[in-house]
C-alpha cells in the first residue's frame, strides 16, 4: 500500500489539520480494535518504538507509539505550541515542525517571498525526511488559506518546492477560501496571488468557502435542537462535534474544520481501506482532470445532518446522493445542477452496492448536464468501511463550471482593491516582489475564468458528434 | 501440451483465479465417459495444458501474476491456495506498491519497460517447466492502466521473444457507462496495439456478461465473482480437452494453434466472441432437460441475429446475402441485421454429441463469400458432462458481432479527443497525438473491414 504526507501550513492549515489527525486517530481506533499496527495505519501514520527509537515498525506487529506522517509549517507559533501542549502532542514531534515568531501578516508576498527564501532548505529537509519513511509515497496533502499570508504566500511556495523536489508524487491542495466578509482586508490581493500558484503546480484543488462551512454547521445546529422528536446529537458524531475524538475543548472553528476534516477522510478512505470497488489516489486527477489548468474540483458531503449526526430517523439511501448535488451541500457557494459538468466522481463509504450506485447514476443523470464529449463522466469508489458511528456516507467531487461565479467573484473583490492601489505599498515593498506578480496573478485567472467560460457555453447545445476518420476501402 | 496463462491487473487477476478454478473442477468430475481409462485421459490432458504437479502434489496453475499493487495478487493466490485442490506457484507473481491509476500509458510506457525483465524472467521460467509449449493465453480488461497498458506491453514483448507461439489475449472491455472515465481512450490504444502482436483477441463485454447474469441466472446483486464465473465458464468450455474431428481418439494436441487455425485465417481480422447455451442458474438446471435439435436451433439463431443469449433472441432475421450498401459509413451498425460470419468454430459437450446434426452452422449463406464454408465452419466435441452441464454448446466467432460496441468505443474515443480532453495525461508519459491517431486509424480499419465482411 502506498502513504501520503500532509503539509499544513500557517494558522488555518494547521487547525485543519489537526482535526484531521483527531479523526483520522479515532477512525483507526474504530476500525482497528486490535491496536494492531496495518497497512491502512501506515498510509498516514508511523508507529516507532519508543524505547529503542527504531523507524518504522513492522506492518502486523503491535501499535507502540504513532507518528502523523506531516510537516507542519507556520510563521508564529500559537497554534502550533498549543497543538503541541494539547492532546494530540503525541502524534507530532518537534523535527516534523517549521515555526517562526513573526508571522506574514496578512501579506501573500511575506509569507511566499521571504519566509519561502529564507526556510527553503529547512523545509525541503523536513519533507525529505518525511519521505524516506515512506516505502511508497503516492501523494502530498497541502492543507491552507487562500486568505491570509502564511497559508497563502508560503503554503503555494512549499507547492512549488513539492512539485521541483518530488515530481512524481501527486499534489492535492485543500484551500479554504476568504467570505466576501472576512476579516483579512488583502485577502482578496493574497487569494489571486495564490490561485495562479495553484492553477500552476497543484494536480487537484479542493476548493472550500468559509462561508458554506458557518451555513452547513448552523444548518445542522438547526437541526439538532428544533426539538423534533429523536433529533439529538449522537455521541460519537463526527461532524461538528469534536467530542468523542482525543481533544475535548471546541474553539470557535472547530465546527468547520471538522467538516474539512472529514472530506479528506472520505478522500483518502478507498486508499486505506478494503472496498470491493477501489479509487486509488492516483486516479483521482487522471480521471476528474480533463485539461491541466482546470482541476478545481468542487466538494460535496452527504448526509451531513440527516443520517450524520442528527438521529433523526434515517433517510432512503437514495437521498444521499441526491443530496449531494444540491446547492447547500456544496462546500463552496455553488450549484452544479445548473451548471456543466465536465466529469464527476462519487465516493461512497459503508454498506453501499454497485447497483445502488448504477441505479443513482441513472436517476440523477436527467437532472445534470454534462460536456458533450464526457456523456458518461463518471467515476466511482465503493470502500467497505463507514464513517464512525454511521451506516454511509458519500464524497462526491465535481469538476463543474459552477466554480466560475467564485472565480468572477475573487476577481471583482480584487480588482476594487487593485484599482485604488490600496495596501499595495506593503507587497511591493517586500523584496523579489514586483507589480508584474499583480499583473500575471490576474491574468492567470482572468484566462481561468475564460475556459471555464467557453465549456459552459455550450451547455445545452447538442454538439455534433465529430466527423469519423475516413478509410480507403 | 501445455499453455502458459499471463493474468494481468485487477480484473485479469480475477478472472483468471475463476477460470482455473472451473477447469479444476470440470477435470475432477468424469461425468459422461465411460472407462476409467476414459476419465483419466481427459484430466490427464487437461492437467498437462493448464497444470504443473509440483512434489506436494497439489497442482500449481501454469500462470503468472501481474499488478502494480498487491491487494488484488495476494487476494488471488490466498483465495486459490484455500481451496486445497490447486494453488499458484509462490513466486509465480510480480507486483508493486502503486497501481497505474486507469493511465494507459502509465502501463505501456513507465510500469511496462520498467518491469520488462522481471516478468520475462517468470514467463520463462513457466515455459521451461512445460515439456512442450502450446503458446500464450494472456488475460485482461482494457480500460485500467495495468492491464491495458502493462498488458498490451507484456504481449508485444511474449511476440519478440517467442516469435513462434500462439498468442491468445482475452479482454475484458468496459460496462459502456463506466467506472473509469477515460476507458474508452484506454480501450482504443490497447486494442489497436494487440491487433499488432496477437495472434486473436477473444472479447468478452462486460455490459453482455452481466446481462447473462440477471436474466439467465436470475442473480439480485451481481457481484463481479458473478461475472466472473460466467466468462471462466465459458472460457473453460473452449479451452479443455476435445476432439478435434469426428475420428479423433486422441485430444487435441495444440489447443491454441488449433484454435486459430479454425477461426484465424486473415491477419486483418481476429476479433473473437464466444456464445454459449444453456446458462442458467443452477436450481433451474436440475429440472431442466436438453436435447441437441433444440439448443442449436437456438445458439444458430443467435448468431445470425447476433444475440448473446438465449432470451431477446431477434427470429425474424435470416441468413442472407444482402450486404450494406457501401458509402453508408459512419454508423455501420444501423444497416446490419444479419451478423455475416468469417469463420465459427462450435465446441459440444456432453450426451450424445456424435449425434447432434450441425449442419444448420455449415450453410455457405452464413458466411463471406470468399472463404468456403467447409474451411469457414469446424466442431470440436468431446462426451464428458461440462461443468454440470448434461449437454453444452459454445460457439467461438470471427464475425461482425463485435462491430457494434467497437464502434461505439471508437466513436466516443474520438469525440472526446476532437477536444483533446484528457490527451495531457497521456503525452506526460509520452504517448503523444500521432500515436491516439495512429490507434484511431488502425481501428477504424478494422471496423471497416468486418463492415464490407
Ligand atoms: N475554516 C477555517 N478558516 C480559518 C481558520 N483559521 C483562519 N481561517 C481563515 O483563514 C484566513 C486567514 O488565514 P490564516 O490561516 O489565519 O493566516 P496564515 O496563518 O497567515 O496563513 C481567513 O479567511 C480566516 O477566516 C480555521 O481554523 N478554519
Ligand atoms: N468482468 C470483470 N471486469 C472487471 C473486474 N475487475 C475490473 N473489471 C473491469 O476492468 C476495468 C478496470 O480495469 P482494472 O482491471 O480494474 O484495472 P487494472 O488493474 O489497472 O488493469 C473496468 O472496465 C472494470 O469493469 C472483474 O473482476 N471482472
Amino acid at each position: 500500500m502506498t502513504q501520503s504526507i500532509v503539509v499544513q501550513v500557517g494558522q488555518c492549515g494547521n487547525q485543519v489539520g489537526c482535526r484531521f489527525w483527531d479523526l483520522a486517530l479515532r477512525e483507526h481506533a474504530h476500525v482497528n480494535k486490535k491496536g494492531i499496527y496495518d497497512e491502512a495505519l501506515s498510509s498516514f501514520f508511523r508507529n516507532v518504538d519508543t524505547r529503542t527509537s527504531a523507524g518504522e515498525g513492522i506492518r502486523g506487529g503491535k501499535i507502540s507509539s504513532l507518528k502523523a506522517r506531516a510537516v507542519l509549517i507556520d510563521m508564529e507559533e500559537g497554534v502550533v505550541n498549543e497543538i503541541l501542549q494539547g492532546p494530540l502532542r503525541e502524534v507530532f514531534d518537534s523535527k516534523q515542525l517549521i515555526t517562526d515568531v513573526s508571522g506574514s501578516g496578512n501579506n501573500w508576498a511575506v509569507g511566499h517571498k521571504v519566509y519561502g527564501c529564507t526556510y527553503r532548505e529547512q523545509i525541503v529537509e523536513n519533507l525529505r525526511k518525511a519521505a524516506e519513511h515512506c516505502d511508497c509515497l503516492q501523494c502530498f496533502f497541502v492543507i491552507h488559506s487562500m486568505g491570509g499570508g502564511t497559508g497563502s504566500g508560503l503554503g503555494t511556495f512549499v507547492l512549488n518546492l513539492l512539485e521541483d523536489e518530488f515530481p512524481e508524487v501527486y499534489r492535492i491542495v485543500t484551500s479554504v477560501y476568504p467570505s466576501a466578509e472576512d476579516d483579512v482586508i488583502t485577502s482578496p490581493y493574497n487569494s489571486v496571488l495564490a490561485m495562479r500558484e495553484l492553477t500552476e503546480h497543484a494536480d487537484c484543488v479542493l476548493p472550500i468557502e468559509n462561508q458554506s462551512l458557518v451555513d452547513i454547521v448552523n444548518k445542522i445546529k438547526q437541526m439538532a435542537y428544533s426539538g423534533k422528536p429523536g433529533a439529538v446529537i449522537k455521541q460519537d458524531s463526527t461532524i461538528i462535534s469534536g467530542r468523542g475524538g482525543v481533544s475535548s475543548l471546541e474553539k470557535p472553528f472547530d465546527a468547520m474544520n471538522n467538516i474539512v476534516a472529514n472530506l479528506l477522510l472520505n478522500l483518502t478512505s478507498s486508499a486505506r481501506f478494503e472496498g470491493s470497488l477501489n479509487m486509488d489516489l492516483n486516479e483521482i486527477a487522471m480521471n476528474l482532470v480533463p485539461f491541466p489548468r482546470l482541476h478545481y474540483l468542487v466538494p460535496s458531503l452527504t448526509p451531513l445532518y440527516t443520517l450524520a449526526d442528527v438521529n433523526i430517523p434515517s433517510r432512503r439511501l437514495d437521498q444521499m446522493f441526491t443530496d449531494a448535488f444540491s446547492r447547500d451541500h456544496q462546500l463552496i457557494h455553488a450549484d452544479p445542477k445548473h451548471s456543466l459538468y465536465l466529469a464527476c466522481a462519487l465516493m461512497v463509504r459503508g454498506n453501499v452496492q454497485v447497483s445502488d450506485l448504477r441505479r443513482n447514476i441513472e436517476r440523477l443523470k436527467p437532472s445534470l448536464q454534462f460536456v458533450s464529449w464526457n456523456q458518461e463522466g463518471w467515476k466511482t469508489g465503493l470502500c467497505s468501511v463507514p464513517p464512525v458511528g454511521h451506516s454511509h456516507s458519500l464524497l462526491a467531487l465535481a469538476n463543474n463550471t459552477c466554480i466560475k461565479p467564485t472565480l468572477v467573484e475573487l476577481k471583482d473583490r480584487f480588482m476594487r482593491l487593485y484599482r485604488k492601489k490600496a495596501h499595495l505599498h506593503h507587497y511591493l515593498n517586500v523584496d523579489g516582489m514586483e507589480q508584474a506578480c499583480f499583473t500575471e496573478a490576474v491574468s492567470s485567472l482572468t484566462s481561468l475564468i475564460g475556459e471555464y467560460e467557453q465549456l459552459d457555453a455550450t451547455k445545452g447545445l447538442l454538439a455534433a458528434e465529430a466527423p469519423r476518420l475516413n478509410i480507403a476501402v | 501440451m501445455s499453455v502458459v496463462t499471463v493474468q494481468l491487473g485487477q480484473c485479469g487477476n480475477q478472472i483468471g483465479q475463476e477460470l482455473f478454478k472451473a477447469i479444476g473442477d470440470d477435470s475432477s468430475s468424469g461425468q459422461g465417459l465411460c472407462s476409467e481409462g476414459q476419465k483419466q485421459a481427459y484430466a490427464a490432458c487437461s492437467q498437462e495444458r493448464f497444470f504443473f504437479l509440483e512434489q506436494s502434489g497439489v497442482p500449481s496453475a501454469r500462470a503468472v501474476l501481474i499488478d502494480m499493487e498487491p491487494k488484488v495478487i495476494s487476494q488471488t493466490m490466498a483465495t486459490a491456495a484455500k481451496s486445497g485442490r490447486w494453488k499458484y506457484g509462490d513466486q509465480s507473481y510480480f507486483c508493486q506498491k502503486q497501481g497505474s491509476g486507469n493511465n494507459w500509458a502509465n502501463g505501456f510506457c513507465a510500469h511496462g519497460p520498467r518491469h520488462e525483465e522481471a516478468v520475462l524472467d517468470l514467463v520463462r521460467r513457466e515455459a521451461e517447466r512445460c515439456e512442450r509449449l502450446a503458446g500464450f493465453f494472456t488475460m485482461m480488461s482494457v480500460a485500467g492502466g495495468t492491464g491495458s497498458g502493462m498488458g498490451t506491453y507484456i504481449t508485444q514483448c511474449l511476440r519478440d521473444t517467442y516469435p513462434h507461439s500462439f498468442l491468445l489475449n482475452q479482454v475484458t472491455w468496459p460496462y459502456s457507462t463506466g467506472e473509469v472515465i477515460v476507458q474508452n481512450y484506454n480501450s482504443v490504444l490497447t486494442l489497436s496495439h494487440l491487433y499488432q502482436s496477437s495472434d486473436a483477441i477473444l472479447v468478452h463485454e462486460n455490459d453482455t456478461v452481466h446481462k447473462i447474469c440477471s436474466q439467465l441466472m436470475n442473480i439480485k446483486h451481481i457481484s463481479f465473482q458473478d461475472v466472473n464465473k460466467v466468462i471462466a465458464h465459458q472460457l473453460g468450455s473452449v479451452l479443455q480437452p476435445a476432439y478435434t474431428s469426428a475420428v479423433d481418439t486422441q485430444y487435441s494436441r495444440n489447443p491454441l494453434g488449433d484454435l486459430m487455425s479454425s477461426l484465424v485465417c486473415h491477419p486483418e481480422y481476429k476479433l473473437l466472441s464466444l456464445r454459449n447455451i444453456p446458462q442458467m442458474s443452477d436450481s433451474s438446471l436440475e429440472y431442466s432437460v436438453f436435447a441437441w435439435p433444440g439448443l442449436l436451433k437456438h445458439l444458430r439463431q443467435m448468431l445470425i441475429a447476433n444475440a448473446k443469449m438465449e432470451e431477446g433472441i431477434d427470429w425474424q432475421v435470416r441468413a442472407s446475402q444482402s450486404r450494406p450498401s457501401t458509402g453508408q459509413k459512419g454508423n455501420p451498425s444501423k444497416h446490419l441485421r444479419f451478423n455475416t460470419s468469417l469463420a465459427n468454430l462450435l465446441i459440444l459437450r456432453g450426451r450424445d454429441v456424435y449425434s447432434a446434426d450441425t449442419g444448420g452452422f455449415a450453410e455457405p449463406l452464413l458466411y463471406s463469400s470468399w472463404l468456403p464454408a467447409e474451411v469457414a465452419f469446424n466442431t470440436w466435441r468431446s462426451p464428458k458432462h461440462f461443468n454440470r452441464y448434461e449437454k453444452s454448446a459454445t460457439l467461438v466467432s470471427n464475425s461482425q458481432s463485435l462491430l457494434k460496441p467497437l464502434d461505439s468505443i471508437v466513436g466516443k474515443a474520438w469525440n472526446m479527443f476532437a477536444s483533446r480532453a484528457y490527451v495531457h495525461q497521456y503525452t506526460k508519459f509520452g504517448i503523444s497525438e500521432e500515436d491516439f491517431l495512429d490507434s484511431f486509424t488502425t481501428l477504424e480499419q478494422v471496423i471497416s473491414s468486418y463492415t464490407h465482411l
